[in-house]
């Protein structure tokens, strides 16, 4: 048997299955990307009760009519929590992705464009930063500076600056090879021209992917180190540091976990459904 | 030759009413229309057709092995008389081990790049024969040394990677004729290949044809190739069969106009620009999946008339060919454009100095810690008005002194360059905007050439801005530009990629001319287009310079192409100049052993009547270089130890023609006028030869 | 030539390790500042502060601290934690030991099935089990692991009572009770890391089954196994290698949070405190360490791809 031979008669149903999977993959995300900002943005107007306010006499109550998600150790509705805990996670992980995808796309040109003696230091760097988890350097650059959303946000764009400049150098180093840069140096372009007019357009559907799959692992990170409280600190209503806080309960008392764990789960793979459908999009 | 169920021998490939589709972005796009064709025992077939035309599809369906969004949606296949597409796949790999073979474009890619050439030979032999590994070997070996490997133990060690694309493309050869097929297709075996490489290639097919009795289809977009290898033609245009016959008949005196039109555009031998201009085919072939109910042709057709935009014409049976036109008696008299229209070409002017001087021209590049030197030691003159054509092999240097000239990678010290008598700094950068103006390219591939973010008016426009032009004066000559380079305004609003790769080196062109440059580079400018694109450009290119004086320095490995255009020809080896003189004298020789056997090979590819000398072995690599005259390597014309210890210099035998040979002048000539003499008989390596020995299986 | 191109992928190895050094240097020794107040809290007597220091020897310029630093760094003395203020380098070899168990419990578990499961996919590309085999993997592999882990916790350790959900097994437990006990630390593991090989597995198929030498060998009239053993599988799985090896490192990060949430006292757990206590040499040591085995690890795979793609192994040293 062939492999083509057996992909032959499933190929019509396949291609259009795979063009209509694409759009769905990309709505989903969207949809639940979009529910979530709205929970950040107008999160004070629909959330039932005050999210903030202990009630000592209704502590860790299961999911009922009145409390959907249930209360906390402290009386505090789920419910309202989790729709609260949206804001702080998508502040931190856009203006982190912001950050390090405008450095990054900035030192990946430059870096890409020049090669040389500047490649080969900013590369050795790179890969540097790249021979540790981003968990891991953010742990020792937080131990160090101190933990607040500020520090989370410089930590992770400085973090992502390297990786997502490796992404743009190297396509940038396929655009400088084309004959069409060397068109712009015979036309007497300056360099910055060159980097900024002529390059510059042509890797930014990369680096759009490459902001939004980092969108996705900033989400993951803000979420893994609020769980281990080197991320959003209290009072927050962070999903991360609740399930931090309460897991240690879940043999008993699973909604104090399981609505904020599944919170996180949505959002992220929300983000990755439109990084996805965004990369196919553009490779169509 | 009529093959039906009761004939005892089927034909080795039958295609009926054949229709294929691609689906692509949820619409099926018919890429084959009601192709119908034969090919007898021992026939060789040959199919023609521009890019798009659905030649390769042809070959992938007769294997069917079509890729995963393409389908069969009628008619039938019969391989030796089994019908392809009811076979099981247990009977579809037999057929395959024992009936078809194919070999394709590009070998490099087609041998497993981690696998030993043994292994994969062999393989063919174990799994699909059934033989035992040791006996398996020594068959793949055979085979290999059938393909005239000289030393098949060492070569079926090797990894692909470690053969050169010639000796790849044998050995792929050499596999494909393992199983001794009735049917052998062969999907542009040679493009890709140097032309002298290509011409063994060439020659090494038609002599296994004899010794092997396989039948074969033979795909291609080039006429003189298909000419050389086959019997009987068939020319595709956009999915459909236009005309196809016997190949004498079909090339000599064409019954569709495409056909004849497709023979005119290019260069004949021997033809220069002083001649008159090429024909072009207006217009472009209609996309894939556009059906029309008319002829496809109809819209570039100089004979059109009402009745082909009403009516798809039928196949016209012409005695043994056919022709799908419904005026295929009008074809003969159609009249060569070219006779019309009053040569454009001016000639050079050599009033006062070069416009372009080149002196001692060197670049060395470090790999792995060797030394590769790409251009050695190049002297060149360019004058006003000239056209200096640059010819050789791919690693000649061509492209590098297109690079160091431009100043887009810096020369060894001691290099020079002049432009109108005044030094030009080495590096673009360095220069003025002036000097930048006065010297500019055409790329081979207008795809990379032109930024895919911008708008054709932005592409050409950007160079007006950066000469200086005010916006109306700049709106002015851009739609000058624009018309002398036959773009439309609505073109000017594009973005390159909604551009066919012809209007797109247009677009390139008018580029390079924004600024008046006084010379132009024109690195294979129309190697990436097909055949009927290619005559409007270098029609075009031949206009502009008469307009503007410009001076061209024209790189291709396309010697007809070449000699169309160039005033003076120079022929580069491994980075050095091996002669440099008048098109006409480097042309008609006495010429270098190394320029003799270029011209050879590639008359070899045409009508295969011309003196031929072979060359053996491969390029040395640039990093290697052997010592004394870097040819002598793989000089047939070699006479002795001098040519391995001394290099020689490059001296001018007559006025304005220099030669780096040991041989002197007047030796060069009477050797080589000998060997035509000698050689007048046919050679029975030739395929007119092997024509006449076969009986004309299709006219019967 | 193989020589020449390890010796200078052992020489590039060693310059990131270098600059790695640099790097946690600057994080461990300058961001903070004062040390001594970092470490003993804002309430503390200015004299204990400035002893600590001293002590530490963290009051000298940064050169000479980095000087001896590395240099006792490189025999094998990192130096006295803050926190035990003993030498840190024993806790750092035995949490190397036990996260190896961990790492390579998930390992086992997780390369068989993250390549069989991109190659099936492949095989059925464009089909319903392919979509779903890709979304899977993609979806897995971006929920945190502090999620999974909570989730397996729930399900294999709560509800159905199967596994332990410590990973702190008793002391003199053999091999099978520490496999055992490793299982479901290694689950999350397995979980994140299923959907990259998978991915990339699944990529590398398509290309060999889509590129011209599995057309060659089809054509030839191969049977169909010989076609996908030989010709497709052994150049589609080559590139999977690499990711793999850079695994490893992203592996690390994980453990982080997979060790701390099982009580395991592995590397990730030790860096977790660490950076807690604010315990610099411990943490600097602990860092460099991971950036080691990532380290030998990406230059393990580059000798494994140079061994297997003759590309590498005999042709022109790129």
């Amino acid at each position: 048997m062939s492999g083509v031979d057996i992909a032959r008669p499933r190929s019509l149903r396949s291609t259009r299955l795979r063009a209509a999977g694409r759009s769905a993959t990309l709505l989903i995300g969207l949809a639940i990307l979009g529910f979530w900002i709205v929970c950040a943005l107008f999160g004070n107007r629909i959330t039932p009760m005050d999210p903030y306010a202990d009630d000592l006499l209704a502590t860790l109550d299961p999911p009922s009519f009145v409390h959907w998600f249930g209360t906390d150790q402290l009386g505090r509705d789920i419910f309202s929590r989790v729709i609260i805990g949206a804001r702080d996670i998508l502040t931190v992980a856009p203006l982190a992705t912001l950050l390090g995808t405008v450095l990054g796309t900035a030192l990946g040109l430059v870096v890409g464009y020049y090669r040389g003696t500047v490649d080969d230091i900013a590369s050795r760097v790179i890969e540097a930063v790249q021979a540790l988890p981003l968990v891991i350097v953010a742990l020792v650059a937080l131990a160090a500076v101190g933990t607040s959303n500020l520090t989370v946000v410089i930590v992770i764009g400085f973090v992502f600056t390297p990786l997502i400049a490796r992404t743009v150098r190297s396509a940038v180093q396929i655009e400088s090879s084309l004959d069409y840069v060397a068109a712009a140096h015979l036309r007497g372009e300056r360099t910055l021209s060159i980097m900024f007019v002529e390059i510059l357009p042509n890797v930014l559907p990369l680096v759009l992917v490459e902001a939004t799959v980092r969108f996705g692992y900033a989400i993951f990170f803000v979420a893994s180190l609020s769980f281990i409280g080197f991320g959003i600190q209290p009072p927050s209503a962070d999903w991360g540091i609740a399930i931090s806080e309460n897991y240690s309960l879940i043999g008993s008392y699973w909604w104090t976990v399981v609505f904020d764990a599944l919170a996180t789960t949505s959002l992220v793979i929300g983000v990755n459904l439109v990084a996805d459908g965004i990369q196919s999009s553009l490779q169509a | 030759m009529s093959a039906s169920g009761d004939v005892p021998i089927a034909d080795a490939l039958a295609i009926e009413n054949l229709d294929v589709v691609y689906r692509v972005r949820g619409r099926d796009r018919t890429v084959l229309k009601r192709l119908n064709l034969r090919i007898g025992r021992g026939q060789s077939y040959g199919l023609v057709g521009e890019s798009g035309s659905g030649k390769s599809t042809a070959a992938l369906t007769a294997v069917r092995y079509l890729p995963r969004n393409g389908r069969v949606t009628g008619g039938r296949i019969l391989v030796d008389g089994r019908d392809l597409m009811k076979l099981s796949q247990a009977k579809l790999r037999l057929l395959r081990t024992q009936s078809v073979s194919m070999v394709y474009q590009d070998p490099g890619r087609a041998l497993n790049p981690s696998l030993r050439i043994g292994r994969q030979m062999s393989e063919v032999f174990e799994a699909a024969l059934g033989l035992a590994h040791a006996d398996a070997l020594l068959r793949a070996a055979d085979m290999l040394a059938k393909v005239q490997i000289p030393n098949p133990a060492r070569v079926m060690a090797n990894f692909p990677h470690e053969l050169s694309g010639g000796m790849q493309q044998r050995v792929v050869i050499a596999m494909a004729l393992s199983t001794n097929p009735t049917l052998l297709i062969l999907d542009e075996p040679t493009t890709g290949l140097d032309a002298t490489v290509e011409a063994e290639v060439l020659d090494l097919i038609a002599r296994l044809r004899v010794d092997l009795s396989a039948s074969i289809l033979f795909i291609s977009h080039s006429l003189p190739v298909i000419a050389r290898m086959c019997d009987r033609i068939g020319v595709l245009y956009a999915g459909e069969l236009v005309e196809e016959g016997p190949a004498s008949m079909v090339l000599k005196d064409p019954r569709h106009p495409y056909t004849a039109a497709l023979l005119r555009c290019a260069p004949r031998q021997g033809r220069r620009k002083q001649d008159g201009r090429l024909t072009t085919i207006p217009g472009f072939p209609p996309s894939p999946g556009a059906m029309v109910d008319c002829c496809i042709f109809a819209d570039r057709c100089v004979l059109a008339a009402a009745l082909c935009r009403q009516r798809t014409p039928p196949p016209v049976d012409l005695y043994g060919r056919s022709s799908r036109c419904h005026y295929t008696e009008l074809v003969a008299d159609i009249p060569h454009s070219e006779a019309n229209v009053q040569p454009a070409a001016t000639g050079p002017t050599r009033l006062d100095r070069p416009v372009l001087r080149a002196r001692q021209l060197s670049k060395t590049y470090q790999v792995g810690g060797k030394n590769l030197r790409a251009v050695h030691d190049v002297t060149l003159d360019l004058w006003p008005g000239e056209t200096l054509g640059l010819v050789g092999e791919s690693g000649s240097g061509k492209s590098s002194i297109a690079k160091l000239l431009l100043g887009l990678v810096s020369p060894d010290a001691g290099s020079s360059i002049e432009l109108d008598g005044v030094a030009l700094p080495a590096r673009a950068l360095q220069r003025s905007q002036a000097q930048l103006k006065a010297l500019q390219i055409v790329f081979q591939n207008p795809g990379s050439a032109l930024n895919p973010s911008h708008s054709v008016r932005r592409l050409i426009g950007r160079g007006l801005a950066r000469a200086g032009l005010r916006a109306t004066e700049r709106e002015e000559a851009l739609q000058a530009l624009a018309r002398a380079v036959r773009l439309s305004s609505q073109h000017l609003e594009e973005k390159p990629r909604a551009l066919s790769g012809g209007l797109k080196q247009r677009v390139a062109i008018a580029r390079a001319f924004a600024g008046g440059p006084k010379v132009v580079v024109c690195d294979e400018p129309t190697s990436a287009l097909d055949v009927s694109v290619q005559a409007a450009i270098l029609n075009l290119l031949v206009d502009l310079q008469a307009e503007q004086h410009v001076s061209y320095i024209f790189i291709s490995h396309d010697l007809r192409v070449v000699y169309y255009l160039s005033d003076r020809i120079a022929v580069l080896y491994l980075g050095r100049l091996m002669e440099i003189g008048s098109a006409a004298g480097v042309f008609s020789g006495p010429n270098h052993p190394y320029t003799e056997a270029l011209l050879s090979a590639h008359s070899s590819a045409g009508d295969g009547a011309r003196p031929r000398i072979r060359l053996e072995g491969e390029i040395p690599s640039a990093a290697d270089l052997p010592a004394g005259c870097v040819f002598q390597t793989r000089c047939p014309r070699k006479i002795g130890l001098i040519c391995e210890q001394e290099e020689p210099e490059l001296m001018e035998v007559e006025e304005g023609h220099s030669i780096r040979c040991h041989i002197p002048f007047e030796e060069l000539r009477s050797l080589q006028l000998k060997d035509s003499a000698g050689r007048n008989v046919p050679d029975p390596n030739t395929a007119a030869n092997l024509r006449l020995e076969e009986p004309p299986l299709g006219l019967s | 030539m193989i020589l020449r191109f390890l010796a200078k992928r052992l020489a590039l190895s060693l310059i990131t390790l270098w600059i790695l050094s640099l790097i946690v240097f600057l994080g461990g020794q300058l961001l903070p500042g004062d040390v001594g107040r970092a470490v003993l809290g804002p309430l503390a007597d200015a004299r204990a502060v400035a002893h600590f220091n001293h002590e530490m020897g963290v009051d000298r310029p940064l050169i000479v601290q980095y000087g001896s630093w590395i240099t006792h760094s490189l025999q094998g003395d990192f130096g006295l934690s803050y926190t035990y203020r003993t030498p840190v380098a024993p806790f750092i070899a035995d949490a190397l030991v036990n996260s190896l168990k961990l790492a390579a419990m998930a390992f086992i578990l997780v390369v068989p099935l993250g390549l069989l499961g991109g190659v099936w996919a492949a095989l059925r590309v464009g089909t319903w089990t392919d979509r779903a085999i890709a979304l899977l993997g993609q979806s897995l592999g971006v929920v945190p692991e502090f999620i999974s882990s909570i989730v397996l916790i729930l399900i294999f350790g709560v509800w159905l009572r199967w596994l332990p959900m410590s990973a702190d097994w008793p002391d003199d437990s053999g091999p099978i009770t520490q496999i055992y006990y490793l299982l479901l630390p290694s689950l999350p593991l397995v979980l994140i890391f299923f959907g990259y090989i998978a991915r990339i597995a699944r990529a590398g198929t398509i290309e060999a089954l889509d590129a011209d030498y599995t057309r060659t060998a089809v054509l030839k009239g191969l049977p169909w196994s010989i076609v996908l053993r030989r010709h497709v599988l052994r150049n589609a799985l080559l590139p999977a290698i690499t990711v793999i090896a850079s695994l490893i490192g992203y592996l690390a990060g994980g453990l982080v949070i997979i060790e701390t949430m099982f009580h395991y006292r592995g590397i990730g757990s030790l860096i977790y405190t660490a950076a807690k206590a604010k315990d610099f040499p411990m943490l600097e040591a602990a860092v460099l360490a991971v950036g080691a085995i990532y380290a030998i690890a990406s230059l393990g795979a580059d000798l494994l791809n140079a061994l297997l793609n003759p590309r590498l192994r005999t042709g022109e040293a790129a």
